[in-house]
């Protein structure tokens, strides 16, 4: 059919995500029949030798957590984009300097927002 | 590469900066009002270089060009004004945080990369910058119920349509091979008629349709915009009545008419139906409403739809009243809500209908531009509402939908109930109460700049005829 969009370069995709499948799967069946199975109720419970799981799991938890995952997965996410940087560094030159320090800026910006609107201070 | 080749973005650069300047500057400033100051300044700066700005950038991902253009005009226009209402009124709704002047400013970036976008994944970052600043705008008067509630409503609901985008973009994408809407375009061209008959094409359209339509407050998704344009601090749903609703307009103008213009027979079928539906809806629910700013919230879903008949044209002439009609509709409807903040005071909410009565008696100044703001959101000569109405249905006509245009006057008729009800309150009645205005000088420039632009564009409207015509991207 002319027009008809054929995304060719996906295949490897498509290969790689079967044998993922398959090799968990396979894993899983693998062991699934392998194994002895004597289940008794300590082997069972939720941790088989840590704390009795007390109550529901949907509590309310303190809005801190949630702003500290926040300030983690800003700074985690720069130290992602620094590294290649910072390894190619020699290739890429003064433009791209700038760039990393612009980038740096802008994160300081929200660092030095969040450190003195008290962000990090967990009271 | 160098700095100079970023000259196509540069507005969008220089409020980018303005935006991290305002908040590091409300780290060390006392006086809030400063910020507002430095808002203005650095957002004049940026209208002064959309001009000179031309070219694409990163590989045609971003497009600076004459219809971009247009739309940031608007926004920063929209801009300008949000943050003059808001100096005096954040003063007295006691929410004077510097954050609030960067949201807008964060806020109107991505409105301007959405008008910009050369690429599905560039709008779709530019809806998000959008999006989340407003959600949290819409929630700024933290220990206001009603507030709150309209900042999760709105999340919840933008969420969810931003999710329905997504799932469109990737139909459009698996369907045709690219985000780029150009070759989206060469796509759908090569199919030919047979791209009508392509079920994941049609979904994909659908789907745009209902992301778009929310962002415009089309019925049948215009659910939440009473309830959070109520509950909204005032100054924000004026920002909110104008940007997001001309934004959605401008990225129509992207998707509808140039990534699938090619079917174009399939998009109006749909679009019909909902302009009609939002014409009606939005009319016929402000006549019981006794609030006057859920009022305003059911004219902006009307004039959504009346915005849209020129959209299903898809012609340039339609497309072109479409962006006038964005244009006139900001400062008709941010003069409305800006009259709407004159009477919050210290202890009087000022936003219910009989807080109106008898105001030409009190406050004859107030009075009067509200009727101008009134008569211009009805549609009457010689204000800019009628011009913007006028070159829509022209152009409903000269496309050959007769029936439309004459059913889409009938139902603005409907609205001038409405709308006079407040003039009639205002000079027909006598006062309850005593309302007390605000004598903020911000507001007063606002008012002014409005209810100028109201008048002249009425009176005088070829130059911004002309202006939306010239910036048109398909002849």
């Amino acid at each position: 059919m002319p027009g008809t969009y054929v995304p060719t370069d996906y295949l490897p995709v498509l290969v790689f995500l079967i044998i993922a499948l398959g090799f968990g799967l396979g894993a899983l069946l693998f062991g699934f029949l392998l194994r002895p199975r004597r289940p008794y109720a300590e082997k069972l419970s939720p941790y088989e030798s840590g704390m009795l799981p007390e109550g529901e799991p949907r509590q309310k938890f303190t809005v801190r957590y949630y702003i500290i995952a926040i300030l983690f997965v800003v700074f985690d996410v720069e130290a992602v984009f620094m590294y290649p940087w910072a390894v190619a560094f020699n290739k890429i030159g003064l433009y791209a300097f700038v760039e990393m320090m612009l980038f740096i800026l802008i994160l300081a910006v929200g660092y030095i927002y969040a450190w003195r609107k008290d962000a990090f201070v967990w009271d | 590469m160098t700095l100079a080749n970023l000259r196509p973005m540069a507005p969008e650069l220089i409020l980018i900066a303005l935006g991290l300047v305002l908040l590091m500057l409300d780290l060390i400033c006392r006086k809030k009002e400063m910020l507002a100051i430095v808002t203005l300044i650095g957002a004049i700066l940026a209208f002064y270089f959309i001009k000179g700005s031309h070219g694409g950038l990163f590989d045609g991902m971003f497009i600076a060009d004459l219809y971009s253009n247009f739309f940031k005009t608007v926004f920063i226009i929209n801009l300008l004004l949000s943050t003059l209402i808001s100096v005096k009124y954040l003063d007295t709704e006691r929410a004077l945080h510097g954050e609030y002047y960067a949201l807008l400013v964060f806020a109107t970036v991505g409105m301007m990369t959405m008008a910009s976008a050369g690429n599905l994944i560039v709008l779709y970052l530019g809806l998000e910058l959008m999006s989340l600043s407003i959600y949290v705008l819409c929630g700024f008067l933290r220990n206001n119920i009603k507030s709150t509630e309209s900042a999760i409503k709105y999340f919840l609901l933008g969420a969810f349509s931003t999710a329905i985008l997504l799932y469109a973009i990737s139909l459009l994408y698996g369907s045709t091979g690219s985000t780029d809407f150009n070759k989206i375009a060469n796509a759908v061209a090569v199919m030919g008629a047979g791209a009508a008959l392509k079920p994941l094409l049609l979904f994909s359209v659908a789907l745009f349709v209902t992301a778009v339509g929310f962002k415009i407050a089309a019925v049948p998704f215009h659910m939440w915009s009473p309830d959070v344009y109520e509950g909204a601090p005032t100054s924000v749903t004026a920002f909110m009545s104008v940007g997001p609703k001309a934004a959605g307009f401008a990225i129509i103008g992207k998707i509808f008419f140039v990534a699938i213009f090619g079917l174009h027979v399939e998009w109006v079928k749909l679009l019909i139906p909902i302009s009609v539906a939002t014409m009606i809806t939005g009319n016929v629910l402000a006549i019981s409403q006794t609030n006057i700013k859920r009022m305003l919230a059911y004219s902006s879903i009307a004039h959504a739809g009346y915005a849209l008949l020129g959209i299903l044209t898809a012609d340039g002439d339609g497309l072109t009243a479409a962006m006038n009609y964005m244009l006139i509709y900001m400062f008709m409807n941010v003069g409305a809500f800006a009259v709407v903040i004159m009477l919050r005071t210290e202890d009087f909410a000022g936003d219910e209908l009989k807080d109106y009565l008898g105001l030409a008696k009190t406050h004859p100044l107030a009075a009067f531009l509200m009727m101008i703001f009134m008569f211009s959101l009805t549609g009457i000569p010689p204000t800019a509402g009628f011009i913007g109405k006028f070159y829509i249905f022209t152009a409903l006509i000269h496309s050959g939908q007769l029936k439309l245009a004459v059913a889409g006057v009938l139902i603005s008729v409907i609205s001038a109930f409405f709308y006079l009800r407040v003039v009639m309150y205002m000079y027909m009645k006598d006062p309850e109460v005593e309302t007390p205005v605000s004598d903020s000088l911000y507001l007063k420039v606002a008012l002014a700049i409005s209810v100028v632009m109201v008048i002249v564009i009425g009176v005088f409207p070829g130059k911004f005829i002309e202006f939306a015509k010239a910036s048109l991207i398909l002849q």
